[in-house]
């Protein structure tokens, strides 16, 4: 079995080191003393795949991205990049680039692997979805400071069971998750600006082995579907619906056969395509002296029903179409891996944050919804 | 002062001794019992003990009590019985009761494959079993009865094309048809299909008048509930197909060693109940319903219900058990996923049931068929004999029941029943009540737990009766 | 002779493993497991040539390939099966959560296997069934006692039936007052039975979950925003999985019948609150009990078990028919139930079930059940003070509140540090012949345990199941792979499940097996 890895070794030195992120700022983090742990965290991702160890060739890149980790484990290894600046530790030369991790990822897609694992964070998410796309199942060791796309297992050692069990074919379902991040130089001034760059298919590890004594939840996928069939089946005549994105909300314009715009927001009124990836303006303009509806879902692992990847839908469009107007759907998934914590808004006018609170019903299949609580962050 | 009181030193109950209830409270700093439950509100705590019939707390007494209860029933065991109609008397070999009795099985529940291989293993062989009797590939752990399976077949039709109506004969059990309707309401419409009244069989040109592009499912029994047979089959498989529909088909499994199973007269789902094979009647506590279909993607991802299935495990030569598909619920229909659901259902009447199939093998399967064939058409010829008694009200092939005409001799069923009570038989179940259509006419049953003499004496009894009564 | 000293708790313990071959490998031709009558020659002389008078295309051409084994062959291979199997017999029942695994005494098993139940027909006269029914109808009354409830049916059997029963009731309810289509969802909430959402959804409900607040008590904002003229109803556990009793229950209740709607309550679990406290007075309108949990009877591997459904005076009528009715002198079945939902299941439910049950509770009387209540309560919140204790196991929610009959606990921790998860834990306690059941999905609680002691377990038996998860949790820390690959004294080793969800590799039946792996 064939698993591709790529370790992003400067990923999370920021943290340590008070920078929110690490994103161009390795060889200052460096220099402030920070020691990289990525890979170490990564070779706990990897020892996960022990039982694995006779069957498995892990196709990588040279050095600390990757190859060190792997060879200290003595898991067969093939290296299909070599980037130039192979130590991070040494901090005269150049760290690695972004670009290293996406030339290592086209090679390790073209090489036909089941499986890419890549260790990082936010930065590294992007990096991967702009090299491989949907078009290879990934799972993400968290090891970088910014955590938002829920990519990532909660752990290393999840990360690499996930895969293990995924090799395995214990798992067999894909799920697709958002890659978002924040714009760091603006966090570092203090604001939040997240922003969705795209999707990635992990594996959907519903499947639990052990404690069947009931029935058991649908796919995350088939979920996403039964709830867009339900807001579709529910559709009011002359409505509008403003669809925000998400990969669940994009599943309504799949559901009504129209093309979903990946990262943006679309507008459907009877059934029919009104505006693509529209803009804040298209939106007030489109839902001007009509009934509306706002349909949503929350984004990231943080849970942000506005304010993270959505930008468009603003206060302005929310003050328009009305907060008893929101339409918010998650799969259960979603909701479980909130942990009990609630959804937050964020919509940059505080009043409207207060106004937003409270509790919401949240359709989480085509005949269940739950009450949850939203909050302002 | 609250006055309540607990019951100490009960033999169930090894904690009821106060000196350890007294060590275990201080463990976890409390003083008294009444400090437990400081979770519930006094304004809803009962503040006296309940009103309940005195504690029979020896052994002796609760025996002599509960024995005496059951001594008001008249058994089976004591009267000689025709009834049928959904829950039969047949014999139930030793083995079947020293196996279900078995503390392991008895209270076994709901272990993993490790610590409960042998369950699985039970189960997945019942299983195959089954599927051999039915020559089918998948068939479930049972669920509730016969009328449950029934209805799940139903909705699993409709699930899978997505339509919400399904006929059925006009002429079936009334009851089972109730469980059905209120287990599919809202989602199914249930169509009556005309019978035949000389054979009771199918009228096909009605079907096909009713078959339509809604139509989901026909389901139609073999033998019926009546007993007699339905020779459509294969016509019936094949107009329903015609329309994207799924052929059901309801089998009593006590017949398939003599009876081509349905599966090769087109059925695509078949259900029954497995009380027939070594399970006690228990007052219909002894009923479980089966599924059986054929080994496709789109069927099986339709049970609601667990099947397990073999699989290697990390030792060579080693059998293991699992869970196959055990997300199931995302194929098919979303707008109608997972809405049924898989509890406790009758586990224990799987395992036994495949004891019995395991004891019988194919030869006894055939002969137990034999027998009641040979037993029942002797059955009707002995009635046939009475004045004013038809043997068989339908004119058709039969299997171990049939309905009995008495409406020519002017006396109710109720009054033959009674009359033969009185004489320690239990007469067919009266029909007249739910189908009125058939007059006075009783369902009776013989198995192959009825010899000659049995049926001889039923005929002399009711020829006595019919002929002594006086005419209504 | 030497001292053999026996004085550890934690157990050295291997389960049964017999090895045993799949059945058909057992068959041997022409052996014969039993015999069937044959026919008299009278008898067959009248009837003929039975086979050939069978419709064609009704006749069997080829026989069923079923085994073909003597008796003791078939004795011995379920014999052996039994003792694969663990039992509440055989060991200490803690770990099946939410299952109240206890005691099942075996003179109600005896007496239910007497002729003068197992041998009763459903279709028999009323007078002849005089005895079953009585006790039918006192374990009615004594369910009223037990729940303020004014009637109990026996048709449903299972709690899950009798789930959908209360769902049905609720529709025809709502039907019959014409607010039916006003009135299409349910609320339930997150910690209660998955069953208690799923058979309302088999009627068509739409299903509104509340979650937990801070506390672990359902929520009650959350419920208030949920409740509305769209209500049809309320249906909950309490205690739910947590083992948490929501104080507010009542006000959870009248919320929802000042808007119309009716309250049902799982009670599938009451053994921590039978003689403590009631439905009624928790404001339900209907409850159901499971008679194989709450009541001592046998779970059977899974049924036959039995619901007990039991409704206030004003929904009577809408109960699945017959009733069980004594008029003072007889004992009837009463089919004249007007406003019927119809049948939920053939016949009177399980009734052996019923008469186990009936027993059980005869046995205890009034103060028995109280003491049940109290020891179960008592020997979990012991539990759950102990396990506390060890490194890497919590739970979830304030830990100095008292839980009532079960505790749902969190190893997240013990994960964190050691990369072992729940479910290796869960098969690392088989090693030592004890259960441990995690939770429903999905896990809302991380890396879930859900133990419930009930009354049955002595203080040395929790102890020692204390004992043995401690040992394994030093296990994890110290030697987590030998975890991570167990089961090791089970029955087998881990199974290969990899073939499971693939429509080409499983296989339901032996057949299918021979076939997909091409011995056929």
């Amino acid at each position: 079995m064939k698993l591709g890895l790529i370790v992003n070794p400067v990923a999370g030195l920021g943290g340590t080191v008070g920078l929110k992120g690490t994103d161009g700022m390795a060889r200052e983090a460096l220099a402030l003393g920070a020691v990289p742990k990525s890979g170490l965290r990564t070779l706990e991702a990897l020892k996960m795949l022990e039982s694995l160890r006779e069957d498995l060739v892990i196709y990588t890149a040279s050095g600390e991205m990757g190859e060190a980790v792997v060879r200290e484990l003595g898991f067969a290894c093939r290296v299909l990049w070599h980037s130039e600046k192979e130590r991070v530790t040494d901090v005269d030369k150049d760290t690695t680039s972004r670009e290293d991790t996406r030339q290592a990822a086209k090679k390790i897609l073209e090489e036909g692997v089941s499986l890419l694992l890549f260790a990082g964070g936010d930065g590294t998410a992007r990096d991967v979805y702009e090299a491989v796309g949907e078009s290879l199942p990934v799972a993400g060791i968290p090891t970088g400071v910014k955590i938002h796309s829920p990519v990532y297992a909660v752990s290393p050692e999840k990360a690499g069971e996930l895969a293990r069990r995924f090799l395995r074919c214990e798992i067999t379902g894909l799920k697709t998750e958002e890659v978002l991040d924040i714009d760091e130089a603006a966090y570092r001034q203090g604001h939040v600006e997240t922003k969705l760059y795209g999707y990635l298919k992990v594996p959907d590890d519903a499947r639990l082995m052990q404690g069947r004594k009931s029935g058991s939840l649908l796919s995350d996928e088939s979920a996403q579907k039964a709830i867009a069939l339900r807001v579709v089946d529910g559709m009011v005549p002359e409505m509008v619906y403003v669809i925000g994105p998400g990969s669940t909300t994009r599943q309504v314009m799949a559901a009504l056969d129209l093309p979903a715009t990946l990262l943006g927001v679309d507008i459907v009124c009877n059934r029919q395509l009104v505006c693509s990836d529209a803009t804040e303006k298209n939106i007030l303009a489109a839902i001007s002296g009509k009934e509306s509806r706002l349909v949503i879902t929350p984004i990231g692992g943080q849970g942000y029903l506005f304010g993270r990847g959505n930008q468009q839908l603003s206060a302005g469009v929310i003050h328009q179409t009305g907060p008893e107007n929101l339409m918010v759907m998650a799969t259960l998934s979603k909701i479980q891996a909130l942990q009990g914590r609630p959804l937050m808004v964020d919509t940059g006018d505080p009043a409207l944050d207060r106004e937003l609170e409270g509790y919401y019903q949240v359709m989480t299949g085509y005949r269940e919804s739950i009450m949850y609580k939203v909050i302002t962050s | 002062m609250m006055s309540i009181k607990g019951f100490k030193h009960h033999p169930y109950i090894p904690n009821s001794v106060p000196e350890v209830q007294e060590a275990m409270l201080k463990e976890i700093g409390l003083n008294s019992l009444e400090e437990l439950h400081a979770e519930v509100p006094e304004a809803i705590k009962l503040k006296e003990n309940m009103n309940l019939p005195p504690a029979l707390s020896s052994e002796w007494e609760l025996r002599r009590h509960v024995e005496g209860l059951l001594r008001k029933n008249r058994s089976c065991r004591d009267m000689l019985n025709f009834l049928g109609a959904g829950c039969w008397q047949h014999y139930v070999p030793a083995v079947c009761d020293e196996i279900n009795s078995r503390g392991e099985f008895l209270t076994g529940y709901a272990g993993e494959p490790y610590n409960d291989h042998g369950r699985f293993q039970t189960l997945f062989e019942y299983q195959s079993m089954v599927a051999e009797l039915v020559d089918m590939d998948v068939v479930n752990v049972p669920t509730m009865d016969w009328a449950q399976a029934a209805a799940t077949a139903m909705r699993m039709a409709g699930r899978m094309n997505g339509k919400r109506q399904v006929l059925v004969p006009a002429l079936m059990d009334c009851n089972k048809l109730k469980v059905m309707k209120n287990y599919c309401d809202p989602d199914l419409d249930f169509v009556e299909v005309a019978y035949h009244p000389n054979t009771g069989q199918l009228d096909l040109d009605d079907l096909k008048q009713k078959m339509n592009g809604e139509t989901a499912a026909v389901y139609f029994e073999n033998p019926s509930f009546f007993g007699f047979l339905e020779t459509q089959g294969e016509e019936i498989s094949r107009i329903t197909h015609e329309q994207g529909a799924v052929s059901v088909v309801g089998v009593d499994p006590s017949s398939l060693g003599v009876l081509a199973p349905p599966s090769h007269y087109g059925a695509d789902i078949i259900c029954g109940d497995l009380q027939p094979l070594g399970i006690h009647m228990n007052y219909g506590g002894g009923l479980s319903g089966f599924i059986a279909t054929r080994d496709e993607e789109e069927y099986v991802m339709q049970y609601p219900s667990r099947l397990f299935g073999i699989a290697p495990t990390t030792v060579e030569g080693e059998y293991g058990f699992g869970d196959v598909a055990y997300d199931r619920t995302s194929f098919g229909d979303l707008r109608e996923n997972a809405n049924e659901f898989v509890g406790t259902q009758s586990a224990l009447w799987g395992i036994t049931a495949g004891v019995y199939l395991a004891l019988m093998g194919p030869e006894g399967m055939r002969e137990l068929g034999e027998t009641i064939l040979q037993r029942s058409r002797y059955a009707i010829h002995q009635l046939n004999q009475i004045p004013g008694v038809k043997g068989s009200y339908f004119d058709a092939a039969g299997f171990k029941e049939f309905v009995v005409d008495f409406s020519a001799t002017g006396i109710t069923v109720a009054s033959i029943n009674q009359q033969l009570m009185a004489q320690g038989i239990y007469g067919g179940k009266d029909l007249s009540v739910d189908y009125p259509d058939l007059g006075q006419c009783a369902l009776y049953c013989i198995t192959e737990i009825h010899n000659r003499q049995d049926i001889d004496r039923l005929a002399a009894s009711i020829k006595a009766i019919v002929t002594e009564t006086p005419g209504q | 002779m030497k001292r053999i000293n026996r004085h550890y708790l934690v157990r050295n313990f291997h389960q049964a493993k017999w090895d045993e071959p799949v059945i058909f490998e057992l068959s041997r031709k022409g052996e014969r497991g039993v015999r069937i009558p044959e026919a008299e020659e009278e008898v067959k002389a009248v009837a003929g040539d039975v086979m050939a008078a069978l419709p064609t295309g009704l006749q069997r051409k080829t026989p069923p390939v079923l085994p073909e084994m003597a008796q003791p062959r078939v004795l011995r291979h379920y014999m052996r099966l039994s003792q694969e199997t663990l039992g509440g017999d055989v060991n200490i029942e803690i770990g099946q959560g939410t299952c109240t695994v206890k005691y099942n005494p075996k003179i109600n098993d005896r007496l239910a296997s007497l002729p003068e139940m197992a041998a009763l027909h459903p279709e028999q006269p009323v007078e002849t069934v005089q005895g079953i029914l009585q006790i039918m109808h006192e374990t009615d009354l004594m369910m009223r006692e037990i729940s303020g409830m004014d009637r109990f049916t026996f048709q449903t059997a299972s709690g899950s039936q009798a789930a959908f029963a209360m769902a049905s009731l609720i529709k025809a309810w709502h039907r019959h007052t014409g607010e039916d289509q006003q009135r299409d969802e349910i609320i339930t909430t997150v910690f209660s039975h998955p069953s208690d959402a799923a058979c309302p959804a088999i009627k068509g409900y739409k299903i509104i979950t509340i979650f937990p607040d801070e506390e672990g008590y359902p929520d009650y904002e959350a419920f208030k925003a949920a409740v509305s003229e769209r209500t049809a109803g309320f249906i909950c556990a309490n205690p739910e999985d947590t083992g948490i009793y929501n104080k507010r229950i009542k006000a959870f209740t009248d919320l929802v019948h000042e808007k119309g709607g009716l309250c049902g309550y799982d009670q599938a679990n009451a053994n921590g609150l039978l003689g403590i406290t009631r439905a009624r007075e928790a404001g339900f309108d209907m409850c159901f009990f499971n008679l194989h949990k709450t009541f001592g009877t046998p779970h059977g591997c899974g049924g036959p078990g039995s619901g007990a459904l039991g409704v206030t005076k004003e929904l009577e009528s809408f109960l699945p028919a017959p009733l069980i009715d004594f008029d003072g002198e007889n004992y009837l079945l009463n089919h004249d139930v007007p406003n019927s939902i119809g049948r939920v299941r053939s016949f009177h439910g399980v009734a052996q079930v019923v008469l186990k049950a009936y027993a059980w509770m005869r046995s205890l009387g009034a103060e028995g059940l109280y003491e049940v209540a109290k020891v179960s309560v008592l020997n979990n919140n012991y539990l759950f003070r102990k396990l506390l204790e060890i490194e890497g196991i919590d739970s979830p929610y304030d830990p100095s509140k008292q839980r009532v009959e079960q505790v749902r606990y969190t190893l997240k921790k013990l994960t964190d540090d050691t990369g072992v998860t729940t479910g290796d834990i869960q098969r690392r306690m088989l090693d030592f012949g004890l259960h441990y059941w995690t939770s429903h999905h999905p896990y809302y609680v991380p890396e879930p345990a859900t133990l419930e002691p009930t009354e049955t377990p002595s203080r040395e038996e929790l102890d020692e199941y204390i004992a043995t998860l401690a040992h394994v949790v030093r296990e994890c820390y110290e030697n987590p792979e030998l975890v991570k690959t167990a089961p090791h004294n089970s029955v087998i080793h881990q199974v290969d499940e990899s073939g499971m969800d693939d429509p080409k590799e499983w296989a339901i039946t032996w057949r299918s097996y021979l076939r997909k792996t091409g011995a056929s």
